[in-house]
């Protein structure tokens, strides 16, 4: 009992005695408090920090904090340069890259055109559309300090497209010794030459991430632009804060305690819009695409004419009134490649956008001789943007005729299942639903769901090698018509054969407090250009 | 005593080797793959594999078990799969923020409940007596959840007394701790006080019957004499059970309160691993927490000693 006691009194005199400590400490950390620092929560928390293992938006989003790139996408799409420079010659099979002045890692070691050479064979070792950058590739050398030659085998239209790559995987920059890490294993050091620095020390897996900002950093002079321009810090800190609540985070928000939340859910958004202190605006407006996937391998969507069946008898406008409900955040679109990019355009989607084809559907159906074989059809509950579009394809396909087993599980389990080819009996499946930003599908190289490798071929696995035609043409086009026009017959094509199931496009808009000035719009958020008022 | 304790810690190795091998075999048996929540939605089912040998989990499941279990005993419970950090500093980091919820709620709860219950046996049949029977079916009823977030809106949102969320470590001041400490440990203790509350009550009930009560009344002991010296004492040993128990249960994570204080305590650390299959951290909280459960209620058991001097080991 006394030693009972005797803990009881060390925890109650703590306090007094910490009292002193604190003291010292407040002392310390008043340099801390007087910084100025965002707070941010994001849509995720940061687990897996290399943005080259990982296709997760939020080790991308870290990637743009303390990594840069060669090259950047501005707002109208079009390449600019950003570590680098770049000129091509007349044969367009060599491209020369020059470093600009000033560029050092966060260890204060200079940027040398090895490292970019390294990194850059780190990223497309796992990227696709790096991957077909380096098949078309003869040579990627450093030819000294500063200039990096990339030499072709044959004239490839997409080169800077591909070093500019704005999603996942973007082609972030590092230090050789850590772009030397084998692709599939993490790094271990966040060194980069970007913006912000990792603030190592205060990283809490599922907690917090913190930044600062990186003083010798040299930001370009022309005005920023998605991730192109002028990086220019304005805070001396970011922490990205995990809040697994989303109400919480919305009332840290108006409370003050929060600056920025990445993306509030839709039924909040009314609460945030009505305050006077708060900002609510989207700032990525390709926003997201929502869509369905069949397996390939084994029956019934073996069969491209019960597909077809299957895409007939789904609509966007029901999906979209599910899953978003509130049409101000939504949009009915055919496209592919996303509304609101070059490469637009709406053919082959007409029942899905005009909600006309469950007649058909039917009709095809039974010519297709469907025998009654139940699709398994994956729901993940516990992922909010996801658990409604496996609702309304079931009732829909169902009244195509369709017999559906919609099978209700966590997000794991779906990622887990979606990688066995086994048929469904075996654990396999026949459909499942996923987003993607619309700069990951906006064209048909960084499109996955576009790949006709067969068994190599991203979950589904169409194999079509009609498809990689032309991927293939696409990538050789040597004009943005003729890139259009191949898009188009491709996405004609894609449809016709059902290899995936467009469900429309959807924004998730961003809310910060009225102190911040300078956010930035983009298809990832950038924390450069970002002023706080005091 | 002291050989009692010794048999007792003992005992507890192989409990914890059970668990060990339990908890091992059945992540190994729970559908779900670390891999893909590194490699993310894009990659294709080659990279997937490659991550995985990668991580090795390609490997026989007993190879794994040998080689995890050999950490174990050097006191090394492995790496995060999924963020790359030691398990034992991620523990270390979110150790502070529930202890110290743990603590602040049994004390309150103790502090406020043990009297309650006391006069509610006391004044048995009276009013008191139905109004606190009443506040502590309603502090079981209402969800944590609903409590927290009426705390929320009437002290932090309307009179911007106290801040949202968050967690401070005592490290940092006492007033920035209390002040992000105190509604989360309101909202907990509503059940809490219910609990005990409702636990003494019926303790302290059944011994206020008892002929040596009797006795001490008929000495003329003055009344709040016999309840704490007499009653209470004679009644506390259910009570120290439950306050137990309790106390363990906040220990091994509130995740809900957590979340909607946003407190990065162990418990939303256990969930977070659970939904990505992250086994190393899986498997060291709940090594963490069965071995303070042993723990725990070896105190309990000690605490008996102290409390009944019948009690004897």
């Amino acid at each position: 009992m006394v030693d009972v006691v005797r803990v009881l009194r060390r925890w109650v005199c703590r306090p007094a005695l910490l009292s002193g400590v604190a003291v010292s400490a407040a002392m310390t950390l008043s340099a801390a408090a007087e910084a100025k620092t965002l707070t941010a929560v994001m849509h995720s928390d940061l687990r897996v920090t290399d943005p080259i293992i990982t296709t997760a938006y939020i080790t991308r989003n870290h990637g743009y904090m303390i990594f840069d790139t060669l090259l950047a996408l501005d707002e109208a799409f079009k390449v600019r340069p950003q570590m680098a420079d770049w000129k091509v010659s007349d044969d367009r099979l060599t491209y020369t890259f020059t470093l600009r002045d000033g560029l050092k890692w966060h260890d204060g070691k200079p940027v040398t055109a090895e490292d970019c050479v390294a990194s850059l064979k780190r990223w497309a070792a796992r990227d696709g559309m790096g991957q077909k950058l380096m098949d078309m590739t003869a040579s990627l050398t450093a030819s000294d300090e500063r200039t990096i030659t990339l030499k072709l085998k044959e004239p490839y239209g997409l080169v800077l497209e591909s070093i500019a790559k704005p999603s996942s995987i973007v082609p972030f920059m590092m230090p050789r010794r850590i772009a030397e890490t084998p692709p599939d294993k993490a790094i271990g050091e966040q060194i980069g030459s970007g913006p912000f620095r990792f603030v190592q020390a205060e990283f809490q897996p599922g907690v917090k991430a913190v930044y600062e900002k990186n003083k010798d950093y040299v930001p370009r002079a022309e005005k920023a632009s998605w991730a192109a321009g002028g990086k220019v810090v304005k805070v001396d800190r970011v922490e990205w804060i995990t809040m697994p609540d989303a109400q919480t985070a919305v009332n840290a928000l108006m409370s003050g305690e929060i600056d920025f939340i990445e993306q509030p859910p839709i039924d909040l958004l009314p609460i945030l819009a009505a305050s006077k202190e708060v900002k609510v605006h989207n700032t990525n407006a390709l926003g997201y695409q929502t869509m369905g996937r069949m397996n390939f391998l084994h029956p019934p969507f073996d069969n491209p004419k019960i597909r077809r069946a299957a895409l007939l008898a789904l609509n966007q406008k029901d999906v979209l009134d599910a899953l978003i409900g509130n049409p101000q955040y939504y949009r009915i679109c055919g496209a592919m490649f996303v509304c609101g990019t070059p490469l637009e355009t709406e053919v082959g989607a007409e029942t899905l956008v005009r909600k006309t084809g469950m007649e058909e559907a039917k009709k095809l159906l039974a010519e297709a001789g469907y025998d009654g074989t139940p699709i398994v059809l994956m729901q993940p509950t516990d992922v909010g943007t996801l658990k409604a579009q496996p609702i309304v394809a079931s009732q829909l396909l169902r009244a195509a005729g369709f017999k559906v087993d919609m099978q209700a599980m966590d997000w794991q389990t779906l990622v887990t299942r979606r990688a066995s080819q086994k048929p469904p009996k075996e654990g396999g499946w026949n459909m499942f639903f996923t987003n993607w930003v619309g700069a990951d599908v906006f064209n048909p190289l960084v499109n996955v769901s576009l790949n006709g490798r067969g068994r190599g071929a991203w979950f589904g696995w169409p194999d079509d090698p009609k498809l990689e035609a032309f991927r293939d043409a696409y990538s050789r086009a040597g004009s943005l018509d003729e890139q259009k026009t191949i898009a188009r017959d491709l996405q004609a094509y894609a449809y016709e054969q059902a290899i995936y199931i467009p469900l429309g496009q959807y924004i998730v808009p961003s809310a910060w407090r009225t102190e911040l000035t300078g956010v930035l719009d983009g298809p990832a958020p950038y924390f450069w250009n970002i002023d706080k008022a005091d | 005593m002291f050989g009692y304790l010794v048999r007792r810690v003992l005992a507890a190795i192989p409990v914890m080797g059970v668990v060990a091998v339990f908890v091992f075999l059945l992540l190994r048996l729970t559908p779900g793959d670390p891999a893909a929540i590194i490699a993310g939605d894009q990659a294709s089912p080659e990279q997937l594999e490659r991550i995985r040998i990668s991580l090795g989990l390609n490997e026989p499941i007993y190879t794994q078990f040998f080689t995890w279990i050999g950490k174990v005993l050097r006191g090394d419970l492995g790496v995060s799969l999924i963020s790359q950090v030691p398990v034992v500093q991620m523990i270390g980091q979110r150790i502070e923020p529930t202890v110290s919820l743990a603590l602040s709620t049994i004390i309150l709860s103790i502090v406020v409940a043990v009297p309650l219950g006391v006069i509610a046996a006391w004044k048995h049949g009276s009013l008191v007596d139905k109004g606190v029977m009443s506040l502590s079916v309603l502090g079981f009823s209402i969800p944590v959840f609903v409590i927290g977030y009426i705390l929320i809106q009437i002290f932090a949102i309307e009179l911007k007394w106290l801040p949202v969320q968050g967690f401070r470590s005592l490290s940092r001041g006492l007033w920035p701790f209390f002040e992000r400490a105190l509604l989360p440990t309101l909202t907990l203790s509503f059940i809490y006080i219910a609990l005990i509350a409702r636990m003494t009550r019926a303790a302290v009930l059944d011994v206020l019957g008892e002929d040596y009560v009797r006795t001490a009344r008929a000495k003329g002991i003055a009344e709040h004499a016999v309840l704490l010296r007499h009653a209470l004492r004679n009644a506390a040993v259910p009570v120290i059970t439950v306050i137990g128990t309790g106390f363990a249960l906040l220990i091994s994570g509130v995740v809900v309160t957590e979340s909607v204080f946003n407190l990065p305590g162990i418990g939303r650390l256990t969930v977070d691993a659970v939904l990505a299959r992250d086994y190393p951290v899986i498997q060291g909280m709940i090594l963490l927490t069965s071995g303070l459960y042993v723990l725990i209620n070896l105190l309990i058991d000690v605490a008996y000693t102290l409390l009944d001097p019948r009690i004897r080991y």
